[in-house]
């Protein structure tokens, strides 16, 4: 700055000292603009902050984090952030934001499989020759695209609970497995002594598995004669589990579902709110994901699929082998960012009461508690955190995706 | 006398012609297309005549009194209630009689006319003015329809100006409120998110670094975190004893949030400018603003269109999260409606029928996105 | 143009700051209403009919306030708000006071910065079940699903009651009142439970009231009542004692019928501000009280047009009734 003014001194002084040149100077106006942004965000803040001080000493509202550990006093609808973090009423505040985020995070990971598959499908069927699975795919599209996802999620969700059956007329499968409009009933593991040695029994399968594989791939590469691998994957992956599971005599009970009263109990319950939420954020996701992965295929030039027909490979292989690799290089980005957007629509289950992170946390605690500031930053934060977490994903994946290319 | 019998030309067999061709090229032409085209014969079978069932074959329709912009259709003349209606199929005139309130909500019905009139400028403005091909004033009139639209609209809404009583905006709900959040958010959101895109692309370090903190975070969070900051945390930065209305605080997260998604698209627009169109602007001596508003932002904005179109689809998808935060857009008047005492249990309908009118007016606009894509992407290839 | 923007939104902070803080009945006199919060549609409580009009108990008290301070009982904005809005509404000074069916405690009391002005309905939390269940005590809920609203201290009070009674249960949460009773309605749980009061408000809504028991146990005690801001007691008077005039009002025996009868019953005609000073306490013309009890009528008259027993909530007066007929309800004397 002061170089600058110097020389804007400097050149005036043949002309005598003029605050025009300062005027004009660029890098003069630059630092003025820069200044006085910086003074209004500044100051916009400082008097916000101001206000936000005044306003909740003045109303004598509570501030800080103490909260987190006061007694949170309410009952969560039972799902797998209350299994893992074994919440009752007598828990802390601070373990609702962590069931929330549990349940938030469990409903963003199966999502994002589901509407992956749903997607790759249906972006696959919209490319096909048949005439009908094409329309059906692009019906699909336009249908499910075109409707806000809140809709979607309420429409599920009350379509769930109006057509299902009460718990004592569930639709039963094998009566291990029972479906009702409270959710779906699945058998509960329940490991006994020895499980971990057949957890282990896996693991070392999928390494020994992983070694053969680089084995023959490297002999492959060496002499050309190629191993099919997969029954040595077959024996070492599944095999070598059940076999030591046998041996062990059975380490695992299964905790099935028997009727109540009132509701089925016992087993594992995936409660409707989290089904419709699920299935509703992958439905429409989904849509987004295979007009990913149709623009990828469409991007892969024509040539290269005539030079694969032209060497002898069958259409499977050449999707296989030449297409989709090609086109999961424009797809997969936008396909990522889908994921992102996925997993911060979860946040509207709280139309739904299924209780992640905004439901839960965002929700109820902030009722209860009233300190919006401290649970909202919390929230965003989280979000924040996701979100850049997945940047770093795209990024690398980018990076990974320029090397391999031209 | 040997006569040349003219025989008949044989047709082609059968399986080369037609429909029969047609079938087999597009539906059999292998047997995992055949078992593909059954599967979805199957699916549709499943699917469509359930459904069938219950919009048209097993609902009741002509009863009640339809509401429709303001002009009454009678069916017949006693009250019609949820007895009506079997339970078996659709009940349209649950929709006949709640019509109002999806369109309008609790706006006074002696002042229809008001939201009518901004429903057919509505359609003007972004149906009809971009349909009709290119004439002498076009941009004139579409410019000056953009500016005069919000305060028109406003005026007639709001009152409070001579003959126009003041309706206060917890009145305004259905249709009306979603057409108002999404009109006001993306055209109040444009200029917002056309700066925060020229911050980020600034040299000045620190309005650049504003702007990219804003977009980022903006970006990285959910819409529902930010109605709720505006609805609860808002009130709280400003002196105590002032407040911003309910539906104004939704609507300035709103307009902030597309903003920073604006920026985005129009930063892509910007990127795209070859720099020498930058270097050319620098040459003959234009200055920052001249430079933007003449040579860049024209050019950027025009690339832009069809992703501003497609983020704009992206907002007016949004509109119904204000449900949430307890304003009474169209999708939360399915929950209002169907606990009438007189129409319990009719959200099935109502959902049905939000989908419907939403899946309508989103859908015109993708294909209208579409068209533009396509119009400009042959424009820039000449 | 962007540092005008930022200049703009600082200007409407700073003329925030500049601006006077006045009380709140000055405040309520300029604009020429009151603006009070109110429940987004509880039948009996505060509800819109269908020429949109507010009619309800907790309506009753917002004009009642009006009529004391303005003179006129219609000069009301009502804003409909969630359960979770409510405070903040409050607090930011969006609405002059709240009467949305809250339930007083010490901690909204004295943590939120919020005064209860008095209880104009004594309820209870009770659960509510189909018949077809055949239960008849909240006791055999063992097992069961129960609907509950989001934000409210009927989450509390479940949680408390389940583990003192060792009974449990799944809450199933809802956003909204009306997701609640659809939840409840397709079987998605077994039980309903909320304020007594809102019960039988529900059961009155459905389709076959019949269909539907509400149980004998009251598990809480839910005084639910008119809030101010802290701060300003002139306010606070002001609110206390308009409720408190419809109570005194009923005890005294004045509808709004009487009203304009001349008695010898020296409490009556200092009620009626004919004669006494009470006015000049709270700020307000010599007839408030007689303008509240004309407009609105007493507490009794509010309860039987809304949500009494010839209506289709029929709530009885039960401990709603005044002291001297073997209820709760008891207002300090006017004098």
């Amino acid at each position: 700055m002061k170089k600058l003014i110097l020389d804007s001194i400097g050149k005036s002084q043949h002309r005598g000292l003029n605050f025009r040149d300062l005027l004009y100077n660029n890098e003069a106006r630059a630092f003025f603009f820069q200044v006085v942004t910086f003074i209004l965000v500044v100051g916009l803040f400082y008097t916000a902050i101001g206000n936000l001080f005044h306003n909740i000493e003045e109303r004598g509202i509570n501030t800080g984090f103490t909260f987190l550990k006061n007694r949170a006093g309410f009952d969560i609808l039972p799902f797998l952030g209350n299994y893992l973090v074994d919440y009752t009423p007598e828990s802390s505040n601070f373990s609702v934001f962590y069931v929330g985020l549990i349940n938030t995070l469990v409903v963003a990971f199966i999502g994002i499989i589901l509407s992956t598959l749903i997607g790759l499908l249906i972006g696959i069927a919209r490319l096909s020759n048949n005439y009908l699975v094409a329309k059906l795919a692009g019906g699909y599209i336009e249908l499910f695209r075109n409707i806000p996802i809140l809709l979607q999620i309420l429409f599920w969700y009350n379509l769930f609970i109006n057509i299902f059956p009460h718990p004592k007329q569930s639709f039963a499968f094998f009566d291990i497995m029972f479906l009702n409009q409270r959710g779906l009933y699945l058998p509960k593991p329940i490991p006994e002594d020895g499980f971990m040695v057949v957890v282990l029994a896996l693991l070392v399968g999928l390494i020994a598995s992983y070694f053969v594989k680089k084995f023959y791939k490297k002999k492959h590469e060496l002499t050309g004669v190629h191993t099919s691998t997969w029954p040595f994957s077959i024996a070492f992956i599944i095999g070598l589990p059940i076999i030591v599971f046998l041996v062990l005599g059975s380490p695992l009970q299964f905790d099935i579902s028997v009727l109540g009263k009132f509701n089925l109990k016992g087993g594992m319950n995936v409660v409707p709110e989290f089904l419709a939420l699920t299935f509703a954020l992958s439905v429409y996701t989904a849509t987004y994901i295979a007009e990913a992965i149709r623009s990828g295929i469409e991007a892969v030039d024509k040539g290269q699929k005539e030079a694969a027909a032209a060497i002898g490979l069958t259409p499977t292989q050449s999707l296989k082998l030449i297409i989709l690799p090609q086109a999961l290089r424009v797809a997969i980005p936008p396909t990522i960012n889908q994921y992102l957007n996925l997993t911060k629509n979860s946040s509207l289950a709280t139309a739904i009461g299924y209780p992640e992170l905004m439901s839960a946390f965002g929700g109820t605690v902030l009722n209860q508690v009233g300190q919006a500031v401290e649970i909202l930053a919390m929230a965003m934060l989280v979000y924040l955190v996701i979100s850049l977490f997945i940047s770093i994903l795209l990024n690398y994946v980018n990076k990974k995706m320029a090397i391999q290319g031209r | 006398m040997p006569v040349f019998d003219q025989q008949e030309t044989r047709k082609p067999p059968i399986s080369q012609i037609g429909a029969v061709l047609w079938l087999k090229t597009n539906l059999f032409s292998s047997w995992i297309n055949s078992v593909l085209t059954l599967a979805s014969l199957y699916l549709l079978y499943i699917l469509i005549p359930p459904l069938l069932n219950w919009m048209v074959f097993d609902a009741s329709f002509s009863f009640g009194t339809v509401n429709f912009f303001g002009f009454e259709i009678k069916f017949s003349e006693e009250m019609a209630t949820n007895d009506n209606c079997g339970r078996v199929g659709a009940c349209w005139p649950y929709i006949y009689e709640k019509l109002y309130m999806y369109t309008y909500g609790f706006y006074p019905r002696t002042e229809t006319w008001r939201p009518n009139i901004v429903f057919g400028l509505t359609a003007l403005l972004f149906v009809i003015v971009p349909l009709v091909k290119n004439y002498k004033y076009k941009n004139r009139v579409t410019l000056s329809l953009i500016i005069l639209y919000p305060l028109i609209s406003y005026v007639l809404i709001a009152g409070g100006f001579g003959i126009l009583t003041p309706v206060d905006t917890d009145q305004w709900g259905g249709l009306l409120l979603t057409l108002i959040i999404a009109s006001v958010g993306i055209i109040v959101s444009f200029p917002i998110g056309v700066l925060l895109a020229l911050g980020r692309q600034s040299n000045l370090k620190v309005i650049k670094l504003f702007s990219t903190l804003f977009i980022e975070f903006i970006r990285a969070v959910p819409l529902i975190t930010i109605l709720f900051m505006a609805s609860f945390v808002l009130p709280l930065f400003l002196e105590s004893g002032n407040y911003f209305d309910k539906l104004l605080r939704a609507l300035i997260g709103i307009a902030l949030f597309q903003a920073a998604y604006f920026a985005e698209v129009v930063r892509g627009g910007l990127q795209a400018i070859p720099r020498g169109q930058y270097e050319a602007a620098d040459a003959i001596g234009l200055s920052y603003l001249q430079k933007n508003v003449l040579i860049i932002l024209p050019q950027a904005l025009k690339i832009s269109i069809p992703n501003i179109v497609g983020s704009s689809i992206s907002l007016f998808k949004d509109t119904t999260l204000v449900l949430i935060i307890g304003l009474f857009d169209m999708l939360a008047m399915v929950n209002l409606t169907s606990n009438d005492p007189y129409w319990l249990g009719r959200e099935p309908e109502g959902f049905v029928f939000v989908t419907m009118v939403m899946w309508a007016i989103l859908y015109t606009m993708s294909r209208y996105s579409r068209k533009l894509e396509l119009r400009f992407n042959t424009e820039n290839k000449n | 143009m962007k540092q005008l923007l930022k200049l703009s939104a600082a200007t409407l902070l700073v003329v925030g700051a500049l601006g006077v803080q006045a009380s709140t009945l000055s405040d309520v006199q300029a604009k020429g209403h009151v603006s009070c919060g109110v429940s987004k549609g509880l039948a009996g409580f505060s509800a819109a009919d269908s020429a949109g009009n507010w009619t309800g108990v907790d309506v009753d008290v917002c004009r009642a306030v009006a009529a004391a301070t303005l003179g006129d009982a219609q000069k009301v904005k009502f804003v409909p708000l969630t359960a979770k809005e409510r405070f903040t509404a409050l607090q930011s000074g969006e609405i002059d006071m709240l009467s949305r069916n809250t339930t007083w405690t010490i901690t909204r009391d004295a943590s939120l910065g919020l005064n209860f002005a008095g209880v104009n309905y004594y309820d209870g939390q009770g659960f509510m079940v189909k018949s077809s269940l055949g239960v008849s005590s909240a006791m055999e809920l063992s097992g069961a699903a129960v609907c509950i609203q989001a934000g409210t201290t009927t989450e509390l009070n479940l949680a408390d009651w389940g583990k003192a009674n060792g009974i449990d249960y799944n809450s199933v949460v809802s956003d909204t009142n009306a997701q609640t009773l659809t939840n409840y309605d397709s079987g998605r749980c077994d039980v309903l439970t909320t304020d007594a009061s809102g019960l039988y408000s529900m059961r009155a809504a459905a389709n076959d009231p019949s269909e539907h028991v509400v149980l004998p146990e009251i598990i809480s005690k839910e005084p639910l009542g008119p809030v101010v801001r802290q701060g300003d007691d002139q306010w606070f008077n002001i609110v206390r004692w308009s409720l408190n005039a419809m109570i005194t009002a009923e005890e005294l025996g004045v509808t709004s019928a009487t009203v304009d009868d001349v008695s010898n019953n020296p409490e009556r005609e200092r009620l009626m501000g004919r004669s006494g000073s009470t006015h000049e306490y709270v700020g307000l013309t010599p007839d408030w009280t007689y303008q509240i009890v004309k407009q609105v009528g007493n507490y009794s008259e509010s309860f039987e047009r809304n949500i009494g027993l010839n209506t289709p909530i029929g709530i009885a007066r039960g401990v709603n009734a005044l002291w001297t007929d073997g209820g709760i309800l008891y207002s300090p004397p006017f004098r």
